[in-house]
């Protein structure tokens, strides 16, 4: 057991360290060794000055990733890694390959490609398509923030409510000031609106579904101190640095709603416990969560007075919820394959809850102490 | 075949005894003409470093403008600002020499992982910001074109730091300058702490600090092998083997004072491969010492400490390494998903790890109990009499929980001060030190690369001032402190 952070550190994108190969792999091992004739690979057509090794050492290992009889079906298993890394790992500087060879093997994603595009052959192969490229990434990345730079002026003229609602109208989201309609940006532009003379109007609720709102544009959102509904729905760049920041809205957030976010996990949920107020959190459809079912019991424990929706606890059953109800009578606690054996316990918050939930499957309450009786349906 | 009939006729310095039919009665230097012959083809095809008769593809080229010696997370980010900040694309040539490329013994993997600006000195604030903003945009700084982006597995749920009476005035004293500084933190009172973490017994806590943003921990195998990636697109040139020598030259110098000085200036590096003694000598204008707890080997190497003590010549680097252990337990009734990781007045800490109910944890020995540095075998008798009871005063569900796994690490131990040496050394003119940091170099390894890429391309620091940490304060004896130590 040279190395027991392995048990625990699950989920890696990259593998853990022992499973790198042992430095005992004999070097000369034909197929990894470059044509030794010429251990600076020939130069690219139309290249810059030095610095990369690519070409022939990058060939060669995609060949071998090709070939090798270790060809991962399952990407998220430590054990497959373990084999291919074993064949590339001497191969450090051989080029960029061996550890993008790295990343496809335990990228899910990238594994189902079949085969290197022929853009990416050609990234590989001429710096300047690689140069072009990684421009287009920085502008795809100087754009979102740009969207989420912070407007001084407006927000010294007229206030904060009104720089945040033009801010997330901007953005295209939805804003609704106390004791008036919501407010969608429309074809004629945001200058028709006449939210300008609602200075000291605060912002009551904002719906930023879609929104490319980032951790720089949230200081917008976080000016608004009497915000009580939230909608953060399908926001591809809220993260868990972002929920970080929510705790400057405990004093008045009622409402949240984070569904759909790609990348918020469980790890972001956690910092939810400042908001005290909340009495609706939807945090249905994350896939970034690895456990649906277990973070919802634990964000319920955290925030004993919200309503949590969202992941159904049943997600990881195999039967179908009209014959679960059937079994409860007869049979004990449903098998749930990734449920860790100390989780059923009895949770004290749940048994003050009132019973009244509007999912059909009542009959699972009646399963005694255990707290994951309550079913719920996003 | 032939290649390996050839190595073993020649081998690495070319001795020539194999082509012995040459050697009668001739006064033909065959050693001579090859390496001639060697010049001439090189300098036809300039840039590498080629051997015709045998493969050199796992040695380090043969020069290099900066080597850096230790490929952990300090050293590499030194690599990834050199790089990113040099005024022309490929101007510098950078060679990270790694002894061990498992990483098996290396402090930046079995680190514990955490990240927070609670300390005592501004400089130690600032450094641990702008590392957090570097992490937070990691997947901007570290892109690779075709490759997915980098999930640190951060979680942002802040340190707790807890203060019995004795520590209070300057743990608000420390809050104060933390909050200028930019960092956001809350003291909170011992009701005020029950309230928010009921789990806690607050009995002998007169305060408590608790960072609400930008602290937490995160994965540090993931950074590593996100800056390994990035380094390899920004060709940056990777070598595992051990630096054995230093080839420098001197020059006598006398001061104002009439004390005599010996200036060094590091020429070759001699790097020896794994297994083997073969060696490869890099020509280098200028060393990078981020070994780690490995570091003071390196100094000595390079003559940093050869004089008469209580001079500048004879001032060693103080980095030594400190064995530390992190255990594993399972607690079913411990603390809940909010729990932030807890640092108690009495030394020990915790953090939760996972969805499972598993805690993180340990307690940082007092010089007495210092354990031998020599092996990382892990001490269990540690945690029932030190770790244990400490957490299950301050967290009384702690008292029945069950160890599932330890490890240990060492930590790059500052003997003088507990803080990071950054900087050139004043004798050995070419050696930059990045190392020394006694457990928080992951939380600021981004900052620091920052600072010496700086100060070796520029001459000073530019963004953040770390002239408190530069190495002459060892001589001066002016120490900069820092009292918060995990």
């Amino acid at each position: 057991m040279e190395f027991p952070r392995q048990e625990y550190w699950s989920g890696l994108s990259f593998p853990s360290p022992g499973d790198l190969a042992d430095p005992g792999i004999d070097p000369e091992f034909p197929v990894l060794q470059a044509d030794p004739s010429s251990t600076e690979p020939p130069r690219k057509p139309f290249q810059r000055s030095a610095g990369k090794r690519r070409g022939r050492g990058h060939k060669r290992a995609g060949g071998l990733d090709k070939m090798s009889p270790f060809r991962l079906h399952n990407p998220s298993k430590m054990a497959a890694p373990r084999a291919s890394l074993r064949l590339v790992a001497p191969v450090w500087n051989r080029g960029t390959s061996g550890i993008r060879g790295l990343s496809k093997a335990v990228d899910p994603e990238g594994s189902q490609k079949k085969g290197r595009t022929l853009l990416q052959f050609l990234t590989d192969h001429f710096y300047d398509v690689e140069a072009v490229r990684e421009y287009l990434l920085r502008k795809q990345v100087l754009k979102v923030q740009k969207k989420n730079r912070s407007f001084t002026y407006i927000k010294e003229r007229y206030g904060p409510y009104v720089a945040g609602a033009y801010f997330v109208l901007k953005q295209g989201g939805a804003v609704k000031f106390r004791d008036r309609e919501w407010m969608r940006a429309n074809e004629q532009g945001l200058s028709s609106l006449e939210f300008r003379k609602l200075q000291e109007v605060p912002v009551e609720a904002v719906d930023a579904s879609g929104c490319a709102i980032n951790y720089q544009g949230l200081d917008n959102l976080l000016a608004l101190k009497e915000l009580q509904s939230l909608s953060l729905r399908r926001c591809p760049h809220v993260d868990d640095w972002c929920l970080g920041r929510l705790y400057q809205l405990a004093d008045s957030l009622q409402e949240l709603s984070l569904a759909g976010c790609p990348r918020i996990s469980e790890r972001g949920l956690a910092c939810l416990h400042h908001l005290q107020n909340l009495r609706r959190l939807d945090i249905s459809d994350l896939p970034a969560v690895s456990n649906p079912g277990l973070t919802q019991i634990l964000v319920e424990e955290m925030l004993p007075h919200c309503e949590v929706l969202g992941a159904d606890w049943a997600q990881g059953l195999k039967v179908g919820p009209e014959e679960q109800s059937r079994d409860a009578a007869s049979s004990p606690i449903p098998a749930w394959p990734s449920a860790p054996p100390h989780q059923a316990r009895s949770l004290p918050g749940c048994a003050e809850r009132p019973t009244a939930h509007p999912s059909g499957s009542v009959g699972l309450t009646q399963l005694g102490g255990s707290g994951w009786g309550e079913g719920r349906r996003a | 075949m032939l290649r390996r009939a050839l190595r073993l006729r020649l081998g690495p310095c070319l001795s020539g005894r194999g082509l012995g039919t040459y050697r009668r009665g001739s006064t033909l230097d065959w050693d001579g003409k090859v390496s001639e012959i060697k010049k001439k083809i090189q300098s036809i095809f300039p840039g590498g470093a080629w051997n015709p008769l045998y493969d050199t593809s796992h040695l380090p080229p043969e020069r290099s403008d900066v080597v850096i010696v230790g490929g952990g997370v300090l050293g590499l980010s030194v690599a990834y600002w050199l790089k990113r900040l040099e005024k022309q694309q490929g101007a510098i040539r950078v060679l990270v020499v790694e002894r061990d490329h498992t990483y098996a013994r290396a402090s930046t993997v079995l680190s514990v992982g955490g990240i927070r600006q609670q300390f005592s000195l501004p400089q130690n604030v600032q450094l641990s910001l702008f590392s957090a903003e570097f992490l937070r945009n990691i997947n901007e700084y570290l892109a690779v074109v075709d490759d997915p982006p980098l999930d640190l597995q951060f979680n942002p749920s802040g340190y707790l730091l807890l203060a019995s009476e004795e520590g209070a005035a300057i743990m608000e004293r420390n809050v104060k300058m933390q909050r200028q500084e930019g960092a956001k933190v809350c003291l909170m009172s011992p009701e005020q702490l029950q309230k928010k973490f009921p789990w806690i017994n607050t009995e002998g806590v007169a305060l408590a600090s608790y960072g609400l943003e930008n602290e937490g921990w995160f994965d540090p195998w993931c950074l590593l092998q996100g800056l390994r990636r990035k380094l390899q697109s920004m060709g940056v040139l990777f070598c595992q083997g051990e630096v054995t020598r230093f080839i420098s030259s001197s020059s006598h110098m006398e001061t104002a004072s009439g004390e005599q000085l010996t200036l060094k200036r590091i020429h070759e590096v001699h790097v020896k491969m794994d297994h083997s003694q073969e060696f490869q000598p890099v020509e280098c204008a200028i060393v990078v010492n981020a070994a780690g707890a490995w570091s003071g080997q390196i100094a000595e190497l390079a003559g940093v400490g050869n004089g008469p003590p209580g001079t500048m010549q004879g001032t060693k680097l103080p980095v030594e390494p400190r064995k530390r252990y992190v255990y594993l337990w399972h607690c079913p009734q411990g603390p809940g998903l909010e729990a932030p990781l807890v640092a108690d007045s009495s030394g020990a800490y915790f953090r939760r790890e996972g969805l499972g109910n598993n805690y993180l944890g340990s307690c940082s020995p007092t010089e007495e109990e210092e354990p031998d540095p020599g092996n990382l075998e892990v001490d269990y008798d540690f945690f029932q009499e030190k770790v244990w009871p400490r957490l299950a005063q301050r967290v009384p569900a702690f008292e029945t929980l069950k160890v599932r796994s330890a490890w240990a690490g060492y930590y790059d131990y500052n003997t003088f001060d507990q803080n990071g040496v950054v900087g050139p050394h004043p004798l050995v003119v070419n050696m930059y030190f990045a190392t020394g940091f006694s457990g928080h170099g992951l939380q600021q390894a981004p900052a620091v690369g920052r600072a010496v890429a700086e100060m070796v391309l520029e001459g000073h620091f530019q963004t953040i001032n770390l002239s408190p940490f530069l190495f002459s304060r060892f001589y001066f004896g002016e120490k900069a402190q820092e009292h918060c130590i995990l």
